[in-house]
């Protein structure tokens, strides 16, 4: 066992390779869907009633299937109606159009969670419109919702292991590789989950740090 | 004729879906209320393994999981065939979520109850068995069917590893009939009825509780 784990270890390229590919990959995505999330929650929050309901069915889809379902819906079916796209686009796109539907709904929840009278007092102190959402209800939207976000962008790493079936080069693809070329499945999974086990808990620390500076700063 | 056939595949692969999560489920159940009592118990050694195997296995992926058991388990001398190793990849992951829903409410059970049981004549035993569990698990009830839709979101990761499941049927289809579109739609439109079902049946529990007991 050690003396495969080194052989693994001496792989170590590759792997770093796909490490920072799933890094990027989330790091990307994570952003992307987050910025698209506050769009699509003002949506379905403040858009007329046809717009919120399918904005809230779409939501609600997206919520209920696997990613890898929506994985291969992109990457077989698009192309039957001829729009092609390469691998990574449609790892990459899936990725942020299913995340979008989870931090929609979270960002919709934790808005409905707010203090009416928030709004209310911004409004008496003249904030409107786009303003008044930026400068008042956002922020606290954010901070109300910081630990399910961070919550759901584990869910995004996790998820982003199932891009290796559209073979694009993970952490999970690449220790696959090295698994396959020297037959040692044990090891080679063992340092990726080694690997997803660090981010995971950065992301948990970040969340928990941030968490603190909420509370110092007034927010429960 | 081509639907009717789809529509078998499907079906089958719905049921392949349904039994191996259910399977993975139960068992995860099981070893989930363990790891949840060896950890408040706060056994020694044990305690500390648990949190640490706890955190490891929520941080992986479920895809990444399957290939260390499916792979990884042979080169340990263990052998399993891809639906056995489904069940216990799914177990796997499902237990540690279990475990903590399980501590959740194990941690929020009153006090005063055990010192009544106690009080009462009852050995610790009698006391988890007939006022610990029963008020548990109705706690954890809408958390553990809410870990059930998770579950179903997760299992296409044991399609990588050559089980039939839905998502493996709609991708055969697709590369026997070059047809993605039904096969796809229709598998998707089966995972949303699944998983709204169990949406409907957390919530009627839900009410039900508080029906009885006033409070969840």
């Amino acid at each position: 066992m050690i003396a495969n784990l080194w052989t693994v270890l001496g792989e170590w390229p590759e792997l770093a390779t796909g490490f920072l590919n799933t890094l990027w990959i989330c790091a990307l995505s994570g952003v992307l869907s987050l910025i698209l999330a506050v769009s699509v929650s003002l949506l379905l929050v403040l858009g007329r009633s046809t717009v919120r309901r399918v904005t809230q069915a779409i939501v609600d889809v997206l919520r209920a299937i696997p990613f890898l379902m929506l994985l291969f819906i992109v990457y077989y079916c698009l192309p039957a109606v001829h729009v092609r796209l390469s691998r990574w686009t449609c790892g990459l796109s899936a990725l942020i159009f299913y995340n979008t539907a989870y931090f929609a709904e979270i960002l919709r929840g934790a808005w409905a969670h707010l203090p009416h009278e928030q709004e209310e007092a911004g409004r008496a102190f003249g904030h409107a419109g786009l303003g008044l959402y930026r400068r008042i209800i956002l922020p606290q939207i954010l901070i109300a919702a910081g630990p399910v976000l961070g919550n759901q962008m584990i869910t995004l790493v996790k998820n982003s292991a199932f891009l290796m079936v559209i073979t694009i080069p993970d952490l999970t693809f690449m220790a696959n590789q090295v698994q396959s070329i020297y037959f040692v499945p044990l090891e080679a999974m063992l340092v990726a989950v080694a690997l997803y086990w660090l981010i995971c808990s950065s992301i948990e620390w970040t969340v928990r740090r941030m968490d603190q500076i909420a509370l110092v700063r007034g927010h429960e | 004729m081509a639907w009717t056939s789809l529509l078998s595949e499907l079906a089958k692969g719905t049921v392949v879906t349904l039994t191996v999560s259910l399977a993975g489920i139960a068992a995860g159940m099981l070893s989930g209320l363990a790891l949840a009592l060896v950890r408040v118990g706060r056994v020694p050694v044990a305690a500390q393994a648990v949190t640490a195997y706890v955190s490891i296995i929520r941080a992986t992926p479920m895809v990444t999981l399957a290939l260390l058991i499916f792979f990884g388990m042979p080169a340990l001398g263990v052998r399993m065939s891809p639906v056995l190793a489904a069940i216990v990849i799914i177990s796997i992951n499902t237990s540690v979520f279990q475990a903590e829903i399980w501590r959740a409410s194990i941690l929020d059970f009153p006090r005063g109850q055990l010192d009544a049981a106690h009080a009462g004549g009852m050995t610790s035993a009698l006391t988890f068995r007939r006022i610990v569990f029963p008020q548990v698990w109705r706690a954890s009830l809408p958390a553990l069917v809410n870990e059930m839709t998770l579950v179903i979101k997760g299992s296409p990761a044991i399609a990588v590893i050559g089980v039939v499941d839905l998502t493996r049927v709609a991708v055969r289809w697709t590369t026997v009939t070059y047809e993605p579109i039904p096969p796809f739609l229709t598998a998707t439109v089966i995972y949303v009825v699944v998983v709204m079902c169990l949406i409907r049946v957390q919530r009627s529990i839900e009410r039900r509780i508080v029906a009885r007991y006033g409070i969840l």
